[in-house]
């Protein structure tokens, strides 16, 4: 689809799952090993044109606590694109406290899954703009279902909800935005789950963005061309260098895809 | 050089201090009158409605004070849109600096609103304010109000329908989007406003 009466950029935005106060990525949510220091990375990606960064603290569901916020100060005073903290926010005040630290969106998951009120209380607070909620979904028996706790292998659990159901339902709360990770294709390196994006473009009209399962830099053109997703997100491949994002930026803008560049 | 950074009681100004410095600027955030008046430069933030922002600016006795800022004074996103007469956000009667009414966007088959994300924007004339920028620099936007085209338009942004990104009236400038989340583009932009005479 073409955006004539817009030029809004479609984004790229490398994930950083933090844990420990360290970058890690697993393969399909388990396996984690350490890519690098927060602050080292932020400041590669932002210098390198990414659109905007996320940061996952992964364990912080699973162990019960909301995100260490240190760390949030210090990459609002390194980068000057916008940045998104997701991981334990489980009330307005853990939002604020990530907010006045410099983020420009928070991110909540397992929390909105067990408390759905709590996306709306956050969108009366802080607008709908600063609130996404993150999606981790799987197909299981043939329907796409959302899995809650996905952290930490051994905690990870099922909601009972379906993700096209959930979908719809966060975005009736007031969510501004949709990360849909795709776990199927989470850290294969084998494309987008563009199916299944396609399925969450038609039901809604906020932003989605694709997570899961980049491999290369074609895939990344498949996803905006097939899917009419407003960004994708991506982590291995970004932090090995498999796929420099300025290279990345110009396959795209050659494509037709509107990118900042 | 002193620079007041206004309170208007928005959540996320650490972004703007941070982009300040980074420029050299040692900002300074407050609601007193006597700083603000006396500052070599006025920054006005803001996030969230404009309802609130004005209610917290009157509480505050601001609202003479900043229509008589003789200095620079640049207002970012929800500070750009106070500088107008009035916003049909919850029909909030605004500062009446520039002239005209801020109105909702409209949301239409692929063009979701609020307008998130990078966008261009198109210079309408040349001003010390765009020094250095190239024709159509990104920059990035978070908003659901937007201003009307004018006299005082520096550069316009299309998302739907066209509108007024940068404006400027005599010392009062304005950026509809986050210059301190704006790249390289956006430094450009914040660097130039301290360098205004």
């Amino acid at each position: 689809m073409t955006r004539k009466a817009s030029n809004l950029a479609r984004r790229i935005i490398p994930c950083l799952d933090v844990r420990d106060g360290e970058v890690v990525k697993g393969i399909q949510f388990r396996d984690h090993r350490v890519m690098g220091g927060i602050i080292e990375l932020a400041t590669r990606y932002s210098a390198e044109g990414a659109d905007e960064l996320v940061f996952y603290d992964i364990t912080a569901s699973p162990q019960g606590r909301s995100v260490d916020s240190d760390w949030v100060s210090l990459v609002a005073e390194v980068i000057d694109i916008p940045f998104c903290v997701a991981g334990g926010i489980r009330s307005v005040e853990d939002a604020r406290k990530v907010l006045q630290r410099g983020a420009d969106k928070i991110s909540i998951n397992t929390p909105a899954v067990q408390r759905p009120g709590l996306i709306n209380e956050l969108v009366e607070e802080f607008g709908s703009q600063c609130v996404v909620v993150g999606v981790d979904s799987v197909l299981q028996d043939g329907v796409w279902t959302t899995r809650q706790m996905t952290g930490i292998p051994d905690q990870m659990q099922q909601t009972g909800r379906t993700t096209l159901d959930w979908i719809e339902e966060v975005v009736q709360r007031g969510a501004g935005e949709i990360v849909l990770n795709c776990m199927g294709s989470d850290g294969t390196r084998q494309g987008f789950d563009i199916k299944q994006l396609k399925a969450a473009r038609e039901l809604v009209n906020v932003p989605l963005i694709a997570s899961g399962g980049a491999g290369n830099a074609s895939h990344f053109i498949e996803v905006f061309e097939q899917a009419d997703v407003d960004g994708a997100l991506a982590a291995t491949v970004f932090h090995n260098n498999k796929v420099p994002i300025p290279a990345l930026k110009e396959m795209l803008s050659a494509a037709g895809i509107g990118v900042r560049l | 050089m002193t620079l007041a950074i206004i309170d208007s009681g928005g959540a996320n100004i650490g972004s703007v201090i941070h982009a300040l410095k980074r420029l050299g600027a040692e900002p300074v955030f407050t609601s007193a009158a006597d700083t603000i008046r006396t500052a070599d430069r006025v920054l006005l933030p803001g996030v969230g409605a404009a309802g609130a922002a004005m209610t917290r600016l009157r509480e505050l006795g601001l609202i003479q004070c900043i229509r008589e800022l003789q200095q620079p004074v640049l207002g970012i996103c929800l500070g750009m849109q106070l500088l107008f007469e009035e916003s049909t956000e919850d029909d909030t009667p605004c500062l009446g600096i520039i002239p005209g009414t801020l109105q909702k966007m409209k949301s239409s088959e692929g063009i979701r609103v609020p307008h998130m994300g990078w966008n261009t924007t198109t210079s309408q004339r040349a001003d010390p304010l765009l020094a250095g920028l190239p024709e159509k620099p990104w920059y990035y936007f978070v908003h659901s109000y937007c201003a009307p085209i004018g006299p005082e338009t520096l550069a316009t942004c299309l998302h739907g329908e066209s509108f007024a990104a940068i404006v400027r009236q005599g010392n009062f400038c304005g950026a509809q989007f986050h210059p301190e989340r704006s790249a390289r583009h956006g430094a450009r932009l914040l660097a130039n406003f301290l360098e205004l005479t």
